[in-house]
């Protein structure tokens, strides 16, 4: 396994399996928890096997963009620090964790999932800012995916406080006891899947298939099979019929998901 | 036009075939012994309009003025209507060739208004943190037009990278760094497929072993579902989906694809469909561009 990786690989894909036991379709067990960082405004953790992604939202008051003065902003953070994986030093961002973030971004903004003038307060002078921190605890590959569904999560269960605009004083006044969600629109679920010597496709690579890996795709796809993101970073080529396939795949997850999520918050409900 | 100071003051003599023999599939004919390098280039006479036909200048050396037209090529396929009407049809594009003198290989490709100057540097000494035993370490660098590079610059280059890497025999040169330089010199839509074909122009210009070319093609949806080809900056703003995709030119496979926006899965094969046909017509430019450099020598 150590000497020759790939060949090792090979044998498994042969019958149609991978070294962990999984089929070329399986995802790795998925768990969610939600609301455990008492500090932030909304948290989640997500285990995707042994991948490890915490998110943590802290929201702000920043002043809305001059170009779009009645809309507030996000900004997603991806951090991949040396406690994760072996691969990354400590430093500025290297370009892993700088793409990753543009990804987070890109599907904030491609699928809509919260109304940016839903965070305006008073427009043109005040506006919520949601930073959102994606931590990630462990790599073991397919960090995009363990990324969006941690985002999701933590956006459904962040909870901001009533602002009113005191009118004498033109300052904020915010009221800690009424808290309200935020009006999540669309549930974005990204499905990575990897490429093996040009022809076979796997789905949810562990760190050790993405090294071996030809190439890579990611799926981003919201409710009604509309998709947000299409990330295919070069590697070797794809065919149409190919696509369609992971196209299916990805319908499939995003059911998972949901039910997943649906249940969590079920049961998050009473307080 | 600027383009024209690039070219030293005497002709070029350079020893190419070297080179040339590890150019694996291309459609060029192996040199022996020193040829002079042609500067080919395909100009437009006024950036803006574009109701101009790009002229083909072959020229030796000694230029300025020196400008002899020899025939027109028409790069675009506006009389083609595509699959949804007649707002498929790509913009004129151009291409410069070798009109850097420091870089291996140099490029310079205008799609309309938008123009991005790339060069190869490599293979070349690599640093030893950065090498990699059994193949090339390939490096993208990407410069925008105005400001410090930032994360967005950095997403790009790893898809120019990635999709680079697919294609670039890097076995071939163990334990060496190519690297390829991109300046956006201005933007007017389409910026990544640009980036993409100016890259591969230059990789070719600066004789990498490639196993197939590549090019980069856009298209828009907008609000009502209709497909355009090459938007301008105007048309992708308005439009409700941006895709991005790099074709190989062997099997017209899907190499890389990046995508902003809102669609459907119909949708998406629609513009893959749409933007396999546009590459033929990238590819065929590709082809013409670099029969015309050489056919003179």
């Amino acid at each position: 396994r150590t000497v020759e990786p790939l060949e090792y690989y090979r044998r498994f894909l042969k019958e149609n399996c991978r070294p962990d036991g999984r089929e070329l379709g399986e995802f790795r067990t998925t768990t969610v928890n939600v609301g455990s960082i008492g500090t932030a405004d909304g948290s989640s953790l997500v285990k995707l096997g042994n991948t490890t992604v915490i998110c943590g939202i802290k929201a702000e008051f920043g002043a809305p963009p001059t170009d779009a003065p009645d809309k507030g902003y996000v900004v997603p953070n991806v951090d991949l620090s040396p406690l994760c994986s072996w691969r990354f030093r400590s430093g500025p961002p290297g370009e892993e964790a700088q793409v990753a973030s543009q990804f987070i971004a890109d599907v904030i903004e491609n699928s809509q999932i919260i109304q940016k003038e839903d965070l305006c307060i008073s427009s043109g002078k005040l506006a919520w800012v949601l930073y959102c921190d994606l931590i990630c605890l462990n790599h073991d590959g397919n960090i995009l995916d363990a990324c969006t569904f941690a985002l999701l999560a933590a956006l459904k269960n962040v909870q901001l406080p009533e602002v009113t605009i005191n009118e004498e004083t033109a300052l904020a006044e915010v009221n800690l006891k009424k808290k309200s969600y935020l009006n999540i629109r669309t549930h974005p679920v990204a499905t990575s899947f990897a490429v093996f010597d040009d022809t076979l496709l796997i789905v949810d690579p562990t760190e050790e298939e993405e090294h071996l890996a030809t190439g890579t795709l990611t799926v981003v796809m919201d409710e009604e099979g509309k998709l947000c993101c299409l990330h295919k970073p070069g590697g070797s080529g794809l065919t149409g019929a190919k696509l369609q396939d992971c196209m299916s795949r990805a319908v499939t997850r995003h059911k998972e998901v949901k039910k997943l999520m649906d249940e969590v918050f079920k049961s998050m409900k009473p307080k | 036009m600027a383009f024209l100071d690039f070219r030293g003051g005497s002709g070029r003599v350079q020893i190419v075939s070297k080179r040339r023999a590890t150019c694996g599939r291309h459609s060029w004919s192996p040199r022996v012994g020193a040829c002079v390098q042609r500067t080919h280039l395909v100009r437009k006479r006024a950036l803006l309009g574009g109701s101009n036909k790009p002229r083909l200048h072959v020229g030796s050396g000694a230029m300025e003025g020196a400008m002899q037209t020899e025939s027109k090529i028409r790069a675009d396929s506006r009389t083609e209507p595509g699959p949804r009407g007649p707002g498929c049809s790509l913009r004129h594009f151009a291409c410069e060739q070798n009109l850097l003198s420091r870089p291996d290989g140099s490029a310079s490709f205008l799609q309309g208004d938008t123009s991005v100057l790339a060069g190869v540097y490599g293979p070349a000494e690599v640093k030893i943190s950065k090498e990699i035993f059994n193949k090339a370490t390939l490096e993208v660098i990407l410069r925008p037009k105005t400001g410090l590079p930032g994360v967005a610059e950095k997403s790009r280059e790893r898809l120019i990278r990635n999709t680079c890497e697919a294609v670039v025999l890097g076995a071939l040169h163990p334990r060496t760094s190519i690297t390829v330089v991109l300046q956006v010199v201005s933007d007017a839509g389409s910026l990544l497929a640009c980036c993409l074909n100016a890259a591969c122009m230059a990789l070719v210009d600066a004789g990498v072993p490639m196993r197939a070319l590549f090019c980069g093609v856009t298209c828009a949806l907008d609000s009502d579902g209709t497909l355009m080809l090459d938007p301008t900056a105007k048309q992708e703003k308005e439009a409700r989906a941006v895709l991005t995709f790099a074709l190989d030119s062997v099997e017209r496979k899907l190499l890389m694809s990046t995508t902003k926006g809102l669609y459907s899965d119909a949708e998406l094969q629609q513009c893959l469909a749409a933007a396999q046909t546009a590459s033929t017509h990238v590819f065929r430019f590709y082809r013409e561009s670099l029969q015309r450099r050489y056919s003179k020598s």
